[in-house]
């Protein structure tokens, strides 16, 4: 059956049954690969997007559930002025290392700042605690959400 | 590492069983390569020389000038973390005096004789091509500065490039590294003899901590290609069910239903191997289909069952207690200095402990992946992998194809560690593309997939016995080593820990004690067994050191000072006085084991980490060293034990690697293992 769905601002059609998981859904139909598959269960973080700015579990959430709202993916994040000054804050601090967790790291990083402007450690291990990454850059993903908070604040 | 260890299981199997089984396993087709460099009267190779491929250092593989300035160097290393398409860019860009700005970076597919060893493991490609990678650059700095100086027609020693231009100095001409590329490519290049490296003092680059990632763009952006991120025209999507336990197979199977899934398109039957298991795929049965999805409801929907063969009845906890048994029998001594049992025998003061350390799962965040299209005699797969020329030739061996008829491009790894060593996964897409009549086939591993048929690293129990004398130091040392071996992996025979593991902080111990004895005790296999991250340095390390800072408690000494003791003042020691003859496959002359190097990252790590300062109730502060692929580490760690919950709020860690390309990828991958190297020891 035909989804029709809005990513990143544009109308994007998907002819995949009600269940299939956005994930897949971008992934395989939509040609957006920067989404991660990593446990398929909700458990690790790396395929969050965000739906209506709230981050998301795409590989847990069925394409039937995100009719007509706002899905915004590691593609189009940049677009999003917080969104922007994460990556940047990202690219600054040489957070990643193999790199495949931090398109959901960035989703996840991008829904916080939206809520709260000026995190606290506390505040960020919170929001991020379902984020994981083998390599192991969680001191450097701290500090670059903090990084993007005061940037954002306009404090450089 | 997978040269060495297969070299050894070809030791322990015999020359004629290899050359019968050969051609069905891509390891010991490996350790023919290597084997093929140690004929008896040659002199040993090392390092570099050691591993099949070798170095290559020829500028015009490597580095392509465009006439607008576009500089692309060529990295031949897998990239998975560790930053080495960024680091040995910035070594060839700093000899060649390029603009950092003006430099791109391509991925090399797997083909050795061309790029030289591109086995991505045990911590070789900055030690093995620091400096061949420098030749790189120098000889295409001379090229260029010989074109130059033709062209002005002025002694080349009166030309100097400078930051994508080359001068001539006495006038301050100038001329674009782009105007000049035709002309010195042209040139002869510059024997390895007439290279001139530059002054360390004028690197750029090299040495430099603020240098971005040359994919951090990408990665930010979600344009990073992973093996998992493939996609091919007309490209069809696989998941498999394979057998649950190591040696099985499918028994029977019904596909019907999984055929019944919108999107399914073939159930296909994948043969299993016999054992070993080397790099071979575990067979099972696949679900092919239009998207991932429905590969996986498809295999959900199969109805199979199992013949589990020889290690059916393989269980961590029943295993454990044969390993115990064995750990606490008398082995095979590998090392034997003094009379450790006579003096233990004797010993009034003797001390014990024991260290089981479980299987781990590799996991990386992205699984197994690849994507292959297997037609016409040929096959091209694209694939995260730290093995291109095994993963080739592993194709090539199950697809009945030469090595040349199969192109392996490199993805970017979502994480290694030594699972993407072993390119099972590729060869599973590879024979479903056939299977698909050339259909390109991306296989997608799923968490259960890579969690359940790992090449676990292996299990072990680490039996130590010491005596102390009256003052509290040790007068005799023995560590009993017992753990299946990555050999068994390649060879039904290997039954216990090669010199390549017990190699790895057990036997070459500098230690200040008269008699040390290292057993070896024999472990049979049950399940894959691979390399992980530091390999055997985990169970050794992580027991050694347990048990020095235990020695220290029972003789009432300050843990740090007691290490300190053992290890002895500064000396360099030749690891085979050591009884290790391995050294990890370099020259003893070279890597001696540096008693003040091990030292001194002691010393550092309990300065910057206050060891010694006062603690409140619950806290405390332990500290540990090891010597581990030719880098001396040492770290304090703060403990905090709060209604019997452990959290640790603070590690200290001081390395030295040797020389130092990009600082900021040696401060990420020590931040990065450290809490790899927690999260292990506290949760498997």
């Amino acid at each position: 059956m035909a989804h029709t769905l809005d990513v990143n601002g544009r109308s994007m059609s998907f002819d995949v049954p009600d269940q299939m998981p956005l994930l897949w859904a971008l992934r395989d139909i939509g040609g957006l690969t920067g989404t991660k598959f990593g446990c398929g269960m909700g458990l690790c973080g790396a395929c969050t997007v965000l739906i209506d700015g709230q981050a998301a579990r795409s590989c847990i959430t069925p394409v039937s559930a995100v009719t007509g709202r706002r899905i915004t993916t590691i593609e189009g994040v940049g677009a999003d002025e917080t969104g922007n000054v994460v990556q940047k804050a990202w690219r600054e601090l040489n957070v990643p290392q193999c790199g495949y967790c931090q398109p959901g790291q960035i989703m996840t990083a991008t829904a916080l700042l939206h809520s709260n402007t000026k995190p606290t450690d506390a505040d960020i291990d919170a929001a991020m605690a379902g984020n994981i990454c083998r390599c192991g850059t969680y001191p450097r993903i701290r500090a670059a959400i903090k990084r993007a908070a005061d940037s954002a604040r306009g404090e450089k | 590492m997978s040269t060495a260890v297969d070299r050894e299981a070809g030791v322990s199997i015999g020359r004629r069983t290899v050359l019968k089984s050969a051609g069905a396993l891509t390891g010991l087709v490996l350790y023919l390569r290597a084997a093929g460099t140690l004929a008896a009267e040659e002199p040993r190779k090392y390092g570099a020389d050691a591993m099949p491929g070798g170095t290559v250092d020829d500028p015009l593989v490597f580095v392509s000038l465009q006439e607008d300035g576009r500089l692309t160097v060529t990295v031949h290393r897998p990239e998975m973390g560790q930053g080495i398409r960024t680091s040995l860019a910035m070594v060839i860009a700093d000899e060649l005096e390029a603009d950092w700005a003006r430099v791109r970076v391509t991925q090399a597919p797997a083909d050795e004789d061309r790029y030289g060893s591109q086995n991505t493991d045990g911590s070789r490609s900055m030690r093995h091509f620091f400096a061949p990678m420098r030749r790189v650059g120098a000889a295409a700095r001379a090229m260029l500065e010989t074109a130059a100086a033709l062209r002005w027609k002025v002694p080349v020693s009166e030309v100097a490039a400078r930051n994508h231009e080359v001068v001539h100095l006495k006038s301050d001409r100038r001329l674009a590294f782009g105007v000049l590329a035709k002309d010195a490519a042209q040139l002869p290049v510059p024997a390895r003899g007439e290279v001139r490296l530059k002054d360390p003092q004028a690197f750029r680059y090299i040495g430099r901590s603020d240098m971005q990632l040359v994919d951090g763009a990408d990665i930010v952006e979600g344009r990073a290609q992973y093996g998992i991120d493939v996609r091919l025209d007309g490209m069809l999507y696989a998941s498999i069910a394979r057998p649950p336990v190591t040696g099985g197979k499918v028994a029977k199977y019904d596909g019907s239903a999984a055929l019944r899934v919108p999107g399914v398109v073939k159930v296909v039957l994948l043969q299993s191997t016999a054992l070993p298991a080397a790099f071979n795929p575990l067979g099972g049965v696949a679900v092919v289909a239009t998207n991932t999805w429905a590969a996986n409801q498809g295999r959900a929907a199969l109805q199979i069952e199992w013949d589990d063969g020889v290690n059916e009845t393989y269980e961590s906890e029943r295993y454990r207690k044969t390993l115990e048994t064995a750990a606490r029998a008398p082995a095979k001594a590998v090392r034997n200095d003094g009379d450790a049992l006579g003096a233990l025998a004797k010993s009034k003061r003797r001390v014990e402990a024991e260290y089981y350390l479980p299987h781990l799962a590799h996991a990386t965040m992205e699984p197994p992946a690849a994507v292959a299209r297997a037609s016409g005699g040929k096959c091209e797969a694209w694939a995260c992998v730290q093995a291109p020329q095994a993963t080739r030739e592993l194709i090539a061996e199950h697809l009945g194809l030469k090595p040349e008829d199969v192109t392996v491009h490199i993805t970017l790894l979502g994480g290694g560690f030594g699972r993407k060593s072993k390119p099972d996964y590729v060869a599973e897409a590879a024979l479903l593309s056939r299977e698909m009549a050339g259909k390109p086939v991306k296989v997608t591993w799923t968490r259960e997939d890579d969690l359940r048929h790992d090449y676990y690293h292996t299990v072990s129990v680490e039996h130590l016995e010491a005596a102390l004398d009256a003052s509290g130091k040790p007068t005799a040392w023995l560590h009993r080593t017992t753990a299946p071996t990555i050999g068994a992996t390649f060879s039904l025979e290997a039954n216990s820990q090669s010199p390549e593991e017990f190699g790895q902080s057990a036997i070459g111990l500098p230690f200040a004690i008269a008699n040390f004895r290292l057993e070896v005790a024999e472990a049979d296999a049950h399940t894959r067994i691979g390399w992980f991250r530091s390999v055997s340095n985990i169970p050794h390390a992580f027991a050694v050191q347990c048990f020095v800072a235990e020695l220290a408690a029972a003789a009432g000494r300050d843990p740090k000072d007691y290490l300190l003791e053992l290890i002895g003042p500064a000396r360099r020691v030749d690891p085979r006085k050591l009884s290790d003859e391995w050294n990890y496959d370099e020259s003893p002359q070279r890597y001696p084991v540096d008693a003040g190097r091990f030292r001194n990252v002691i010393e550092v790590v309990a300065g910057k980490a206050g060891w010694g300062r006062r603690l409140p109730q619950g806290r405390g502060l332990g500290i540990a060293a090891a010597y581990s692929f030719m880098t001396y580490a040492a770290a304090v760690v703060e403990v905090v034990v709060e209604k019997g919950v452990l959290s640790i709020p603070r590690v200290d860690i001081a390395i030295d690697c040797g020389p130092q390309i990009n600082p900021d990828r040696i401060r990420s991958q020590v931040e990065g293992a450290c809490i790899m190297g927690v999260s292990l020891a506290t949760s498997g």
